[in-house]
C-alpha cells in the first residue's frame, strides 16, 4: 500500500459533479428527502450489482443517473419524451458547434 | 493500494482519440448528454437554479473534505470534555463547529481503542458523513468494499495495510441514510504535546473511515 501522491479528484468526470449537484439541490428544495433518495438509489445499485461487481466509479454514477431519471418520471416531474428530445438536442448542438465555440442548445428546446 | 478494492478505475475519458481532427465540439459521453437534458428540463420547469448547482459543486470540491473531520478528531484528542461530548452527541458537537448539512444530520462518533477497531461501510449504497469527510472515494462505493468489509474485515484492513493485534476486536458499522459514523482513530504515539493544528495533519481520511490509522509524527 502506498500513500496517494496527489489528492484524488472529488469527481472523476464533470457530469458526475453536475448530476450530484442536481440531486442535492432537488433534495434541498424539498422535492424528495434523503432517505427516500437513498432507498431508490440502493435498489438500483442492488439491481445493477446482480450481474457484475460495481467499481464505485463510472458505474456508480450511471446507477445514480438512472435512479434520478426514474424518480422524476415516476413523480411526474419529467416526461421520457421530453428527456429524449432534449438529449438529442444537446447531441445535435455539440455536433453542429465548431470546435472551441461555446455549445448552446437550440433555443426552441429551452 | 486502493486498486485492489476498486477493481478497475473508471472508463477512459472521451478525450483519448487524438487521431483525427474535431471539426465540431467534442461530443460528451452518453450519460453526460442525459444529465444535460435533465438540467435543461428541470431549469425550464423552475425546479432547479443553475447558479445553485455551481455553488454546490464548489462547496464539495473546495470547501468540504476530510480536513473538517480531522479538526474534530484533533480536538477530541486534545480536549477530554470535547471528546466526551462528541461521543455522547456528535451531531450537536459537530454542528457547533460549523460542520453541518447534507448527510450530516445524524452523526455518531465511534472511538478506536486497544480493545476495538471501528470501520465504517454503507452496504446499501454509499451513505457517508459529507460535512466531515466530503464525497466518498471510489473504493468506498465499490461492491468489493461494501460486500467484503462485513464478511472479512481483517482481510480488507490488511489490504489497506492495517494489521491489528489479535486481541483487538473489529467492529463494522453500517451507515444508513439516517445515521452516519465518524471513526476517531487512536492518537498516535509520539504526538504528545502537539498543538491541535499539528494533530489535524496526522488525521487521514481513511483513519476516519477505519481503513487506516492516524499517521505518526
Amino acid at each position: 500500500m502506498t500513500a496517494p501522491s496527489a489528492p484524488e479528484p472529488v469527481f472523476e468526470a464533470p457530469w458526475h459533479a453536475q448530476l450530484f449537484a442536481v440531486t442535492v439541490h432537488l433534495n434541498e428544495t424539498g422535492l424528495f428527502d434523503w432517505p427516500d433518495w437513498a432507498a431508490h438509489f440502493s435498489a438500483t445499485l442492488a439491481r445493477h450489482g446482480l450481474t457484475r461487481d460495481l467499481n464505485g466509479g463510472e458505474d456508480y454514477f450511471n446507477a445514480w443517473l438512472e435512479t434520478l431519471e426514474t424518480l422524476l418520471i415516476d413523480r411526474g416531474h419529467a416526461q421520457p419524451g421530453d428527456l429524449r428530445s432534449l438529449r438529442e438536442g444537446w447531441e445535435a448542438a455539440y455536433l453542429n458547434t465548431p470546435h472551441g465555440d461555446p455549445v448552446h442548445l437550440d433555443p426552441a428546446l429551452t | 493500494m486502493d486498486s485492489r478494492l476498486s477493481l478497475g478505475q473508471s472508463a477512459p475519458m472521451p478525450h483519448d482519440h487524438h487521431d483525427h481532427d474535431h471539426p465540431h465540439a467534442l461530443l460528451p459521453p452518453e450519460p453526460a448528454l442525459r444529465v444535460k437534458a435533465l438540467e435543461t428540463l428541470l431549469t425550464r420547469k423552475g425546479l432547479i437554479d443553475p447558479a445553485a448547482l455551481d455553488e454546490i459543486i464548489d462547496t464539495y470540491e473546495n470547501r468540504i473534505g476530510p480536513r473538517n473531520g480531522a479538526q474534530v478528531v484533533a480536538r477530541a484528542w486534545s480536549d477530554p470534555g470535547f471528546r466526551t461530548a462528541l461521543l455522547e452527541d456528535a451531531t450537536a458537537v459537530v454542528a457547533d463547529m460549523g460542520f453541518f448539512g447534507r448527510q450530516g444530520e445524524h452523526m455518531v462518533a465511534v472511538e478506536n481503542t486497544d480493545e476495538v477497531h471501528n470501520i465504517v461501510v454503507c452496504t446499501l449504497c454509499s451513505c457517508y458523513p459529507w460535512p466531515l469527510l466530503g464525497i466518498p472515494p471510489g473504493w468506498y462505493k465499490s461492491d468489493a468494499y461494501r460486500a467484503r468489509v462485513v464478511r472479512e474485515p481483517r482481510k480488507v484492513l490488511a489490504e489497506f495495510g492495517v494489521e491489528l493485534p489479535e486481541q483487538t476486536a473489529v467492529r463494522v458499522w453500517d451507515s444508513t441514510a439516517e445515521v452516519r459514523y465518524l471513526v476517531i482513530p487512536q492518537r498516535p504515539a509520539g504526538s504528545e504535546g502537539l498543538s491541535e493544528e499539528k494533530l489535524t495533519k496526522l488525521v487521514t481520511r481513511d483513519s476516519m473511515i477505519g481503513t487506516g490509522l492516524a499517521k505518526t509524527p
